[in-house]
């Protein structure tokens, strides 16, 4: 029984990294229709962002780590901000121009963002684990559970019901989800359209930003993380279907399910579960559980 | 524009006469540096070539003609079809890895059984991830093929009892020809010189096919798709099955590519499977111009300078790559070929 | 037996009905034209008996087979096809390129692989004969994006029937193009659908187009047959002007 509740929490601790990671990915889509390769890599950012800001700040002060959470907030406006520059520089100019031309560029961006991350932080990993160790454990149900994990999963839960009710309730929703719709008839009822541009990838960057930073801790920050993180957040979209962000919130369940059933049962065949179930989606339900055709 | 009305027919003539006009000095160009390449074994003695005549230069320009294959094969998706491939390196690096299986199980040292292995196992690795991919276009495309030839790479860590894990597979001098040429001599003297000259010549042959390809009526039916797949779809063309034969074609293509790279490489590693191998493909085919049939051979040639004299001098490689693609997807889309254009089109300006 | 008959189709986006229970029939070169209101369903029933669409209900049959459900491709070896209202070209392709893959495609010939596309003279003469017949043999050279409005509504319409149609379905051949062109395409175009002994159903908004060339007029509303005959019986018929005039 508790080693089923361990799992569980573990499938949504992992649901909710990833539904931060592809839903910035499909909100962006969403929006511009751009799927951006190097949104893995700001994923990326944030963990490193977090992990040195942690390193430097508890080494100054000799702060509890605990405390130092605080800092989430921080490393996720960082990738937030990357975002604000990147938009207008590098993707405003490619908007009129076919598709692969994006690609290219986002790929080009990707090599960039990978080896500056290698070139400021190095290539052993960053770990921050006493941040994480000074939360403490949780005892539940006879049940033994690490006490951030669970800050994880809530906040994974709060940046869902935020970011519906920021796209939902809001004007700026209002005028994201016109624009989402279309673009020309949204420049026309007055919407600024760059600036809704750039406000979408930066909150997009924010969410992969958050889920970097708030892995760190447990995980660590790593060369390489941001690609895997791109293959599994397009995973987590081809299941929800991408440009949805419900969808992005089942697929990240499902995910997260079946990768901790994965990784206890059958460790070698994790990843080809996962290609296998969006396999099976993207044939039966090309546009994805919960997408627009 | 001439202000002269053309009939038909006259168009035709004038039209073949336009064409040829564009394309005699292209001839031209072509059959020099051919010529050079034949010749370039015994110009080490001439004064200004004589330096890229070495067999340093040569080996340099044996491993360009290999990517440039590849290249070539990859942009007959991308350039030809409208389809973006991040899994490339699946078949060049499966097409070398089963050239090393070949050497390490069956003991087989011959070049004919490396590339027959390696177009087979690129065949159907491509017949498979094709039918799976090519259901999909645009980003859905690039990320199938990606997450597909990243499997492969991780099974080539995993299985390191076959695949001798990172350390890779060695793979020997082998016989050419069926055994006419022996592996007997130096190593040098067989990759600068026998080895060279055997490369060009399948590159050429390489080449000359998948010019016919791009231009053949499969291959303007496979641009129609690019252009606008659903006026394709209404003139009558099997979309999906199409793009899964150029699919097919361009990973045997790359995969000839791969067998040819086993042996000069002496060693394959997973590197050669690894996602960023295949961003080294789209990075050469960009560079050379991937709207025009010449450029990726340009492009995988330069490519294999620059990782020669540049990126093997950074550790930072991988952003030197990314600022120039950005750069050129931003400033020069045409790649080198653009540059050639734009320059010969100034001349005649100027004349 | 009519060319081609459709019975009761029905076809629905959401809560509209943009078709709503039509029955449609065209005889061998019989030119009709489609007329009526946007959004009175024309464009929807050219998609859904070209196939672009399947119906949620009735039938199509062509030359006596059933064809409702029957993918592009085989309608176009039927002997059916379309042209688009939004034009619907390969961009990069030189026109003489855009017909010729026609051709291929016609011939089954885009399975050459190892066979230059130049080589069939066959193909590149007639794809330059059928560029002649609409006008734009001087353009055979330039690309499809480079062409002006009116050429790339005219080679829209050469691609289909390159294809060497029984039945060819034109969506707005005229629309966008000035009133001076309209003249030159529609006449174009009548003339070779006559020559060929082609059917076809023109969708038009141009009623001095429309009397000039149908043999039979539909007029849609609603997507609804509101009224079918010849010029003369449509001219007469008041639902009608008041439909059309109601609009204007």
């Amino acid at each position: 029984m508790d080693v089923l509740l361990a799992q569980l929490l573990n499938s949504l601790l992992y649901a909710a990294v990833l539904f931060l990671i592809a839903g910035g990915l499909s909100l962006i889509y969403g929006v511009m229709r751009i799927v951006n390769l190097a949104h893995g890599s700001l994923f990326a950012l944030g963990a490193y962002v977090m992990a040195w800001g942690v390193s430097r700040v508890a080494g100054a002060s000799g702060a509890e780590p605990a405390y130092l959470i605080v800092l989430l907030p921080v490393a996720a406006a960082a990738v937030g901000a990357t975002g604000a520059v990147v938009e207008p520089l590098f993707l405003r100019p490619l908007y009129a121009r076919a598709e692969e031309y994006q690609l290219l560029l986002t790929f080009g961006l990707l090599l960039i963002l990978e080896d500056a991350m290698r070139y400021v932080w190095g290539a052993t990993p960053l770990t921050v684990s006493p941040l994480w160790a000074s939360f403490g454990s949780l005892h539940v149900l006879g049940a033994t559970y690490p006490r951030y994990n669970v800050v994880v999963i809530l906040l994974g839960l709060a940046a869902a019901i935020l970011l519906w009710a920021f796209v939902f309730k809001t004007r700026f929703g209002v005028m994201l989800r016109a624009t989402s719709q279309n673009r020309r008839m949204a420049a026309a009822l007055g919407i600024n359209v760059s600036a809704v541009y750039v406000q979408a990838f930066a909150l997009g960057c924010v969410m992969a930003g958050l889920a970097g930073a708030v892995i760190v801790p447990i995980q660590g920050a790593v060369l390489g993380m941001g690609v895997d993180a791109l293959i599994l957040a397009f995973v987590v979209v081809v299941i929800g279907g991408l440009g949805s962000l419900e969808g992005a919130l089942v697929g990240a369940l499902i995910v997260g399910l079946v990768r901790t059933i994965a990784i206890q049962y059958f460790p070698e065949l994790e990843l080809a579960v996962l290609y296998l179930i969006a396999a099976v989606v993207l044939i039966t339900r090309p546009a994805g559980l919960l997408g627009r055709a | 524009m001439s202000s002269v009305q053309h009939s038909p027919d006259a168009a035709l003539t004038l039209g073949t006469a336009r064409d040829a006009h564009r394309i005699r000095p292209a001839l031209w160009y072509t059959a020099a540096l051919a010529l050079l390449a034949l010749l370039l074994p015994f110009l080490e003695g001439v004064p200004v070539i004589g330096w890229l005549a070495s067999p340093f230069q040569r080996i340099q320009l044996t491993y360009g003609l290999v990517f440039s294959i590849a290249a070539l094969a990859f942009n007959l998706l991308l350039g030809y079809t409208g389809l973006l491939s991040f899994g490339h390196a699946a078949f060049f690096g499966g097409a070398a890895y089963a050239a090393g299986l070949l050497v390490k199980y069956l003991h087989v040292y011959s070049m004919e059984g490396f590339l027959l292995a390696g177009l087979t196992s690129a065949l159907v690795l491509a017949a498979v991830f094709g039918s799976v991919c090519v259901r999909y276009t645009r980003i859905f495309f690039s990320i199938l093929t990606l997450a597909l030839s990243q499997v492969l790479w991780a099974l080539a860590l995993k299985f390191f009892w076959i695949t001798n894990g990172t350390d890779g597979l060695s793979i020997p001098t082998p016989t050419l020809l069926w055994g006419l040429v022996g592996t007997s001599g130096d190593k040098v003297r067989f990759l600068s010189f026998t080895y060279y000259y055997y490369v060009l010549v399948i590159f050429f042959v390489c080449v000359a096919v998948m010019g016919v390809i791009a231009a053949s009526p499969f291959g303007k039916a496979l641009q129609a798709i690019r252009d606008n797949e659903v006026r394709a779809q209404f003139v009558g063309i099997g979309v999906r099955r199409y793009r899964w034969y150029a699919f097919v074609i361009s990973g045997a293509f790359t995969g000839v590519a791969g067998a040819l790279f086993a042996p000069l490489n002496g060693l394959t590693t997973p590197d050669i499977l690894h996602w960023t191998f295949s961003g080294k493909i789209v990075f050469m085919t960009v560079l050379g111009g991937f709207k025009s049939f010449i450029g990726p051979i340009l492009g995988g040639i330069a490519y294999n300078y620059l990782e020669t004299y540049v990126i093997k001098t950074t550790e930072y490689w991988q952003m030197l790559l990314g600022i120039i693609l950005v750069a050129l997807v931003l400033v020069m889309p045409r790649g080198i070929v653009g540059v050639f254009a734009w320059g010969s089109r100034r001349e005649q300006r100027n004349r | 037996m009519p060319l081609l008959f459709a019975q009761g189709l029905r076809k629905s986006f959401g809560e509209t009905r943009a078709v709503d229970g039509v029955d449609f029939l065209v005889e061998s070169e019989e030119l009709v034209s489609l007329v009526g209101s946007n959004g009175a369903g024309k464009t929807t029933l050219v998609n859904l008996l070209s196939g672009l669409l399947v119906p949620d209900a009735g039938s199509i049959a062509f030359q006596d087979a059933d064809i409702t459900a029957v993918p592009v491709r085989d309608r176009i070896k039927a002997g059916i096809a379309r042209s688009f209202q939004l034009v619907n070209l390969f961009d990069q392709l030189s026109a003489l390129d855009n017909v010729r893959l026609a051709i291929f495609s016609r011939d089954g010939t885009t399975r050459q692989v190892l066979r230059l596309a130049e080589r069939n003279r066959h193909a590149r003469e007639e794809a330059l004969e059928i560029l002649r017949d609409f006008g734009l043999e001087d353009k055979w050279d330039t690309p499809a994006a480079g062409l002006a409005q009116g050429e790339r509504k005219l080679l829209d319409v050469a691609l289909a029937y390159a294809l060497r149609p029984k039945l060819i379905l034109l969506d707005e051949p005229t629309s966008g193009v000035g009133t001076r062109e309209k003249g030159t395409i529609m006449d174009a175009v009548a003339q070779l659908v006559q020559a060929r002994g082609l059917a076809a159903v023109i969708v038009e908004h141009d009623m001095d187009v429309v009397f000039t060339y149908s043999h039979r007029i539909v007029m849609m509303h609603q997507g609804k047959v509101l009224a079918e005959g010849t010029p003369e019986q449509i001219r007469a018929d008041e639902r009608v002007a008041t439909a059309l005039l109601g609009k204007a």
